[in-house]
Formats: structure tokens, C-alpha cells, sequence
């Protein structure tokens, strides 16, 4: 059993829903309060999806001075694995520790709807219990959801596979590369826009997000069983 | 100490796509403004900043440019010091 600390900051709103996920997914999952400043010894780290600071000046911008911030950095440097959604994906863009940021959707309106994504890298602690090139349905509801990065560091992200997410045939929000979700070079601190913990039961119209939160448990599993593929087949496809 | 105003314009580097001016552009042709050619949109601060000179007073205010105010990926700044 994992312990995933989900960070809550004022504005946050999907919280409830992200706890609920990884619980479901077996982890001990516990929340963590914008100002506290110790993590309680996590092995996950997930910053929720939400309006944090009304997203005033920019989304993420002033959520990423909040003290906890310090503590997620260290576990991030420390190899730590770290989940940003959608406002988290934003959160830490700003705090430096995912490359790029996201601005305005392109054509300006708050998108609230399902997206087709592929996932496009399994060596990160969220995505290892899907197949590569693998293609999801999963909700986006942001207005800030446009990936830019300087031309550098997007070829970067392409030559070293830390585009973890893309989205297929339709790019809602004019993402550059169609992205919907990073990783930074070290492959434990990820960013996503989609909302898995929207996703996760057919009671929610699918449970494609489900194994972003069984992806925590299936690592812990491996390294126990030594075989995260068979553990995978067994137990955790849904 | 002497107080100091500070004028903060930050734009979205010219190369990255601005929405919101280019929604702005399309309301103006439409009101008949046909001749504008672009419009970018960006944020204007006013700060009063306490500095034992202009100098620090810009210093502070480009240091804060460059920790919270302007995003360094997506937007450029100028900062404009008067007493």
C-alpha cells in the first residue's frame, strides 16, 4: 500500500474526487494542507485539479509560494514521485519543476468535456500499468490548458520521451505537439491536464483514468512479484 | 528610503499565439475598425515600492519581475521607476 499525500490549496476542487481515486485504487491516501510543511513521508505526492488562488495573475502562480511547495520540491529532487492535474499540472510548471508552461486555450473558451488521449510513455510511476500508444477517454475541464515551451526544450521532450500524454485527432486547446501531459527528465514528477480521478469506475461513464492511481500500487507490487507485467495482467487491468 | 511607483507592463512573448488580443482585434473590425492590423493583450501593475533610490527600487521590481510577476517561458516585462 501506497501512501499518496494530495495536496489541498484554497481553490482546490478536485481534492475530494483525486482522494477517492487513489483510495480506490488501494493506496493510503491522506490530504495535505497548502500550509503544512511536512508530507508525512509519502511515496506519491498529487496536486489536484482546481482554481487555487481564483488562478489570480497567473494559473498556479502564486499557489507555487505556498509553503507546502517547498516540501514537494524536495521529495520531487529526492526521486519522489509527483502527480500535478490539470491546476497541479499548472502548479508545477510554475514552480520550475516541469518544463513549460500553459496559457489561454486558443480559442478562449473554458472547456469542460472528454478528450481521446494516447499515452505515450509507460516509464513514469502514473502510467506504468498502461500499454505505450495505448488511447483513453478522459475529461479535461481547464481554460489555461495550452502547452507552449521553447522550440529547444520541446524537441528535448520529444528526443528524451517525456511526453507522457497526447491528444489524438482533436487538440482542444492548441497544445503545442498536441500535448496533454509531461514529465520532466528524471520521469518521476508528471503533468496532465485530463482528469484520470474523473474517470475511474464505469459508474463515471468509463474507468480509463483508473490505472494513473493503480499504476502507484502496481509498483509497489513489483517489487514484490519482479514481474510488473504479470502482476499488471492480473490484477490490475480493469 | 523615498517612495517609488513603479509601472510594470507584461506582455506575451511576441512568438506565442495571444487569444485574447486577437479576440479583441476581431471585436474592433467588427465595430468598423478595419484598419487595426493586431492588438496584443497584456497586464499593466502599479506598485509603490519604499527604495533609497531608483536604481534599487528597479532592481527590486526586476527581481520580482522575474520570481512571481511575468512567467520567464510565455512573457516579457518593462519596468518603468518614477518618484
Amino acid at each position: 500500500m501506497q501512501r499518496v499525500a494530495v495536496v489541498v490549496f484554497p481553490g482546490s476542487n478536485c481534492d475530494a474526487d483525486t482522494l477517492d481515486a487513489a483510495r480506490a485504487a488501494g493506496s493510503d491516501a491522506y490530504y495535505v494542507w497548502h500550509r503544512d510543511t511536512d508530507l508525512k513521508q509519502p511515496d506519491a505526492v498529487i496536486l489536484p485539479g482546481g482554481f487555487s488562488y481564483g488562478d489570480y495573475l497567473r494559473s498556479g502562480a502564486i499557489a507555487r509560494f505556498s509553503p507546502v511547495l517547498r516540501a514537494v520540491s524536495a521529495h520531487a529532487r529526492a526521486g519522489g514521485a509527483v502527480l500535478g492535474i490539470c491546476n497541479g499540472f499548472q502548479i508545477l510548471c510554475e514552480a520550475g519543476l516541469l518544463p513549460g508552461a500553459l496559457m489561454r486555450n486558443a480559442r478562449l473558451k473554458f472547456l469542460s468535456r472528454p478528450v481521446q488521449v494516447r499515452v505515450e510513455a509507460t516509464d513514469t510511476p502514473f502510467t506504468r500499468s498502461y500499454e505505450r500508444g495505448e488511447e483513453l477517454t478522459l475529461p479535461i475541464a481547464h481554460g489555461d490548458g495550452r502547452y507552449v515551451a521553447d522550440a529547444q526544450t520541446a524537441a528535448e521532450l520529444e528526443a528524451n520521451g517525456q511526453v507522457v500524454l497526447r491528444y489524438v485527432t482533436d487538440n482542444p486547446n492548441g497544445s503545442m505537439h498536441d500535448i496533454a501531459g509531461v514529465s520532466n527528465a528524471g520521469r518521476n514528477v508528471v503533468g496532465i491536464m485530463p482528469h484520470p480521478e474523473r474517470r475511474n469506475a464505469q459508474l463515471l461513464g468509463g474507468q480509463d483514468g483508473a490505472r494513473v492511481f493503480l499504476s502507484l500500487e502496481a509498483r509497489n507490487a513489483t517489487q514484490h512479484a519482479g514481474d510488473m507485467r504479470a502482476v499488471d495482467g492480473r490484477h490490475l487491468r480493469v | 528610503m523615498s517612495a517609488y511607483t513603479v509601472e510594470i507592463r507584461v506582455m506575451p512573448r511576441a512568438s506565442l499565439l495571444d487569444p485574447q488580443g486577437q479576440a479583441v482585434q476581431h471585436a474592433l473590425q467588427a465595430l468598423g475598425f478595419g484598419d487595426v492590423a493586431s492588438v496584443r493583450a497584456g497586464k499593466h501593475l502599479v506598485l509603490q515600492v519604499q527604495a533609497a533610490t531608483r536604481e534599487e527600487a528597479a532592481a527590486k521590481a526586476r527581481t520580482m519581475c522575474d520570481r512571481l510577476l511575468a512567467n520567464p517561458v510565455t512573457e516579457d516585462y518593462e519596468c518603468n521607476v518614477s518618484q
